[in-house]
């Protein structure tokens, strides 16, 4: 199939039904009776609730109940954190202390669920949550990283450990170093569909849940493992989701315990969070500090770096996540050692967003790489080239495949690269300074386990299903262009049902890993069909008979010879003349052991020119390229549109987004779209996308990799990187608003 | 969030008596700012008055300039061929805030008496003098919260640099007013007591010791619509806002500034900052240095410096204090097209 993959840039399958209403989000769905709950969250970021009145909300009218630490119903699987700690089981032994919602007056963190209000109209439980007044016995809350830098742990977790190559200070000894360190806030996931959930017993023991998950299927043992009850028997369904990036990736303690009241009352209940609680509730992308010491030779070969991380956790659970690891196998250099701390804090535990810690840690990187550029008078791209790798120096071995210096090429050539001048602020255009910048990004391939069916029709439509959710990216839209390049059935026939626990399993949306695991199990799946029609048509008595499968080509329902086009048959008929209704396949598919030969990542390179008033210290992004190198591109314009929405991501991650926290009271200032600023369109120019398409021969037999993450990984780098050359000022400190360079002048 | 009546009144003279019939009533325009405040608890009214139906949304002509009815939406002010024509200031200075959404719902009035953004303002777990004022007793104290200044030693980046006091450093954020201070605009209101005049610079104030009060409004008071004179000012007009991101921020600093030109060398000129104060900044005193000056850099790093007489910054919006100046130098050299 690589070779002859036909990709035609067809609209997202689901486009219509999003413009126009039909697609229904998880709080779309009303079921006979429901409930709504709507929750109070604490005032103080540690401490102990005193006292709990909620006598008046209870008797406020429609009020069917509320559910504090002193009546919330138990929940069986409390023992273990629901789900597990975001990233796998706690090493042992595990000291932390335990979050469990509703089942004690300790808070933990600010905006804790301390009620949770069910009443007959969303509205009533609002009114009656109003009236639920606490105090407390308050204790300070740490909740600034930088003040506890000096009590980071190493998580214990695979993967986070030291890692050493040469010498940990190798950097030292080199002619031109480098020290710098870096700042990454805390940055909300804050897509425009709100959290929630919506859960209906169906029986003692049977469950049907509405949830805004990126996985179904986790979802669905999250809660087998809460209520003891056989996963069978719960069925959850998320089709659409109005925007993920990472919050979705947990079922979170407020789901269980919505599933927890619902059987209580015997209603259906549905929560759906406030904005604000978007900001405590559902995660974020945690406060990181990041140092990077480099040293290199005068010629431009990079000697030593040194790459260490401390990032802020909660103080009941460790999350952690890749942030040192690109330093560790990007550049060929002989001396590297990274870090990562963790630092237990009275905040919500944070979770994975959109490109997660490999976006933190490429800032850091590919600034210092910048810098180090700037110091040896080197162009950025040709510093990059002279340490460019072939091979993984991590692991030493192949990559599975890396077109990256043909990215960094045609990236230039898009955004104008050689009117870029080595010495900053040395370009402008009226008041203000234009400065280009670029940077490198990457992430895993991954190629996880996955299940699918397929089903051809008589009638010569087909059937796709899988469990997994299309948070956004496309992937609907993937996996009918793949099914239409395995099977050749026209793109208008092809069904794709998905995100259901009722269809085949998958891995839960993440990780810029679908198209590779579940793209992959449609591949086999229909390729079992057409194996299956390819031996009918060359049995005995077909007008094919005695031919070798190898001849046969299958197109637009129909089975010929290649060279021999009027020698054909047509799947309708052959599936007639063999009593078939339907030919139904499916397929579990994981990668061999032959991938652990190689290193599997994608790559990007973005590339953009800023505008700078010197005066105003206002940062315009005026053009941007990003370069996707991720193997063969499926599905062209959703696969366009992932980098775009990447790209916005980026310029927010540079420029605008910063949840800021009072730490006197260890709570947010800015918990509204207002204040917490997303990028909106006046901040995004036209961006130009550009696609390597070439297959990676060996992680899936489509030769995709994934594009997700690395639309956002490296893009922030790149704007900081421009603002220096515009400027001649280095901002370390992420977002770049007006005030920082000011304060510079 | 407590239940309240709402009533809708069709005459000024209905609104003007259901309003000073109570206290803890409220006139409903826009709601864009007023809902908002209620769903937070900031104001927990006990009776809205909807003010909608009031025949009070005409823009027109009159002897002296031109007069906006206090209903008229922002976006319709903002489109209205006269103030683009003859205003262009204003016009500028609308469209920059908010997002068209809110400017199709926000009213003149309501635009004026927006609450401040400040954020220890909106959350009444923490503490504020505006919200909160230093009286309030023990029982008094919920739902409204705490007093003290929460910005004055905490978040304070979007706050005052002119005028604030100890109780309080909050600024208005409206942008319209800035254009509206700027131009000489007065304000038309009528009350228990009869209609009276207010210029546009005597209608907000400074917070001193009564942060609560936003403006020298009296109680049962309705706007009822603004004049601006006609001036001389249409071909070299701007307004330039600095913000975190494009569009859809408030102000860090603003600047309105509308010149009468003659050659290079500036015959009348009006200058007005905005994100700086509790009130819309007029910078007198520049304008006053810059009459009868040329249009040149040197004279407006002159004006800009004398504009920042008195400017105190409190730590986090100290950048401010390079801002400010450097944002009137940048606005005065576009509207005199020197840029
Ligand atoms: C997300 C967001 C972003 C915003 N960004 C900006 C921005 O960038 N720049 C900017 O300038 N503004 C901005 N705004 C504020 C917006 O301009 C105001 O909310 C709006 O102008 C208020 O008008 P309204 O008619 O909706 O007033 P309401 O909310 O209805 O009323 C506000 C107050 O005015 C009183 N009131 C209304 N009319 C009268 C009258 N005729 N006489 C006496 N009192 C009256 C009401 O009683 C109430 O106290 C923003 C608002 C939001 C929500
Ligand atoms: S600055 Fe004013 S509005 Fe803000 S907290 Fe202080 S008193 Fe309240």
């Amino acid at each position: 199939m690589t070779k002859d993959l036909k990709n035609p840039p067809i609209d997202r399958i689901d486009g219509r039904m999003k413009v126009t209403g039909g697609a229904q989000y998880f709080a779309d769905f009303e079921l006979p009776n429901m409930a709504y709950c709507v929750i109070v969250g604490s005032e103080i970021g540690r401490g102990t609730i005193a006292s709990i009145d909620t006598k008046k909300a209870q008797g406020a009218p429609g009020v069917l109940g509320v559910f504090t630490h002193q009546n919330m119903p138990p929940i069986p699987g409390w023992d273990a954190p629901v789900g597990g700690e975001a990233d796998g089981p706690a090493p042992k032994p595990d000291t932390k202390e335990k979050y469990r919602i509703l089942h004690t007056p300790k808070i933990l963190f600010d905006g804790q669920p301390i009620a949770m209000v069910v009443a007959d109209s969303y509205e009533r439980a609002t009114y009656a949550a109003s009236l639920v007044k606490a105090t407390y016995a308050k204790q300070a809350a740490r909740t600034d990283l930088e003040k506890h830098l000096a009590e980071g742990i190493a998580p214990g977790r695979p993967g986070s450990s030291d890692y050493l190559r040469g010498k940990a200070d190798g950097y030292q000894s080199a002619p031109v170093t480098l020290e710098a360190n870096y700042t990454i806030p805390v940055e909300v996931h804050n897509p425009m569909e709100l959290h929630g959930i919506l859960a209906h017993w169906t029986g003692a023991d049977s469950l049907m849940i509405y949830a805004k998950t990126q996985g179904v299927n986790a979802t669905q043992n999250a809660m087998a493992e809460a209520f003891k009850i056989d996963p069978k028997k719960i069925h959850v369904h998320t089709e659409f989701m109005g925007g993920g990036f990472g919050m979705g990736l947990r079922t979170w303690p407020q789901e269980t315990a919505v599933v927890a009241i619902a059987k209580k009352i015997g209603r259906p209940l549905k929560l759906v969070v406030t904005r604000n609680q978007m900001f405590t509730l559902v995660g974020h992308r945690p406060y990181t500090v990041q140092t990077i010491n480099m040293g290199a030779d005068t010629n431009g070969k990079l000697i030593g770096i040194a790459h260490a991380a401390t990032a802020e956790t909660a103080s009941y659970e460790d999350f952690t996540e890749a942030t040192v690891n690109m330093t560790k196998f990007m550049y060929e250099c002989p001396n590297v050692s990274t870090r990562y701390r963790i630092v237990r804090l009275d905040r919500s535990v944070p979770i994975w967003m959109r490109g997660p810690g490999e976006a933190t840690g490429a800032f850091a990187l590919e600034s210092a790489m910048d810098e180090m550029a700037h110091k040896l008078g080197l162009d950025p791209i040709e510093f990059r080239l002279r340490n460019y790798t072939e091979t993984d120096p991590e692991h030493n071995r192949p990559y599975s495949s890396k077109n990256l210096k043909e990215a960094y090429q045609r990236g230039a050539e898009a955004i104008g690269w050689n009117k870029r001048q080595n010495q900053p602020a040395s370009q402008r255009e009226g008041d203000w300074l234009i400065g280009y910048g670029m940077s490198t990004g990457t992430f895993n391939a991954f190629r996880w386990e996955a299940s699918a069916r397929a089903l051809l029709n008589a009638d010569g439509s087909l059937t796709i299903q899988s469990a997994v959710t299309d948070i956004g990216p496309g992937t609907g839209t993937a996996l009918t262009m793949i099914a239409h390049n395995v099977l050749g059935v026209p793109l208008n026939r092809i069904k794709v049902a998905y995100g259901d626990t009722s269809l085949p399993k998958a891995p839960t949306q993440g990780g810029s890993a679908i198209v590779s695991a579940v793209g992959s199990a449609v591949y086999d799946a229909c390729t079992k069909i057409k194996n299956q029609l390819v031996e009918l048509a060359i049995k005995d008595g077909s007008p094919l008979a005695g031919r070798q499968a190898d001849e046969l080509t299958l197109t637009d329902g129909v089975l010929f010879v290649e060279k021999e086009p009027e020698k054909k048959i047509v799947v309708s008929e052959l599936m007639w003349t063999n009593n078939l209704t339907v030919v139904d396949k499916s397929a579990d598919s994981k990668g061999g052991p032959e991938l652990g030969k190689y290193s599997m990542y994608s790559f990007s390179v973005h590339f953009v020119q800023v505008r700078v008033n010197p005066l105003t210290g206002v940062v315009r992004v005026s053009k941007a390229v990003s370069v996707a190198d991720s193997g063969r591109i499926i599905s062209p314009k959703t696969a366009a549109s992932q980098m775009i929405g990447g790209v916005a991501g980026g310029i927010g991650m540079a420029l605008t987004e910063e949840a800021v926290i009072d730490h006197r009271f260890g709570r947010f200032v800015n918990n509204n779209l207002a204040d917490y600023h997303v990028a909106v369109h006046a901040d995004v120019p036209a961006i130009e996308t550009i696609m390597i398409d070439k297959p990676d021969p060996i992680i899936n037999p489509m030769g995709a990799k994934g594009m997700g993450e690395i639309a956002l990984i490296g893009f922030a780098g790149a704007v900081a990187n421009a603002v220096f050359n515009a400027t001649g000022q280095r901002v370390r400190d992420l977002p770049i608003t007006p005030d920082k360079l000011l304060r510079t002048v | 969030m407590n239940p309240f009546q709402y009533t809708r009144v069709t005459t000024p003279k209905a609104a003007v008596s259901a309003l000073s019939q109570e206290s803890g009533t409220y006139f409903l325009a826009g709601g864009t700012n007023l809902i908002d405040l209620i769903k937070r608890e900031v104001v927990v009214p006990e009776r809205l008055v909807d003010i909608n139906k009031l025949p009070l949304a005409t823009i027109e002509k009159t002897a002296t300039g031109l007069r906006i009815g206090a209903m008229a939406k922002n976006s319709a002010v903002a489109e209205h061929e006269l103030v683009k024509k003859h205003f262009p200031l204003l016009s500028m200075a609308l469209n920059a805030g908010a997002s068209a959404q809110l400017r199709n719902m926000a009213t003149v009035g309501g635009n004026m008496m927006q609450r401040t953004r400040c954020p220890y303002f909106y959350d009444t777990s923490m503490p504020c003098n505006k919200r909160s004022p230093v009286q309030a007793g023990p029982d008094k104290g919920k739902p409204n919260g705490p007093s003290g200044c929460g910005a004055i030693d905490g978040y304070n980046r979007m706050h005052a640099i002119f005028g604030g006091s100890t109780k309080c450093i909050a600024v208005h954020p409206s942008d319209m007013c800035i254009a509206l201070v700027a131009l000489d605009a007065t304000v038309n209101v009528s009350g228990p007591k009869g209609d009276r005049k207010i210029p546009f610079s005597d209608f907000h104030r400074l917070p001193g010791d009564t942060p609560q009060k936003d403006n020298t409004l009296l109680p049962g008071e309705l706007i009822m619509s603004v004049d601006i004179p006609t001036n001389k000012f249409a071909d070299n007009s701007h307004y330039l806002k600095v913000r975190d991101r494009a569009s859809y921020a408030f102000a860090l600093i603003s600047v309105g500034v509308a010149v009468d030109m003659k050659r290079d060398v500036i015959q009348d000129i009006r200058l007005a900052m905005g994100g700086v104060a509790h009130k819309p900044w007029r910078l007198t005193e520049a304008e006053q240095f810059l009459r009868g000056k040329s249009a040149t850099e040197a004279n407006f790093k002159q004006a800009a410096t004398i504009a920042m007489n008195g400017a105190k910054g409190y730590g986090e919006n100290d950048f401010k204090l390079t801002l400010a100046p450097n944002s009137i130098i940048d606005a005065l050299k576009t509207a005199t097209k020197t840029a």
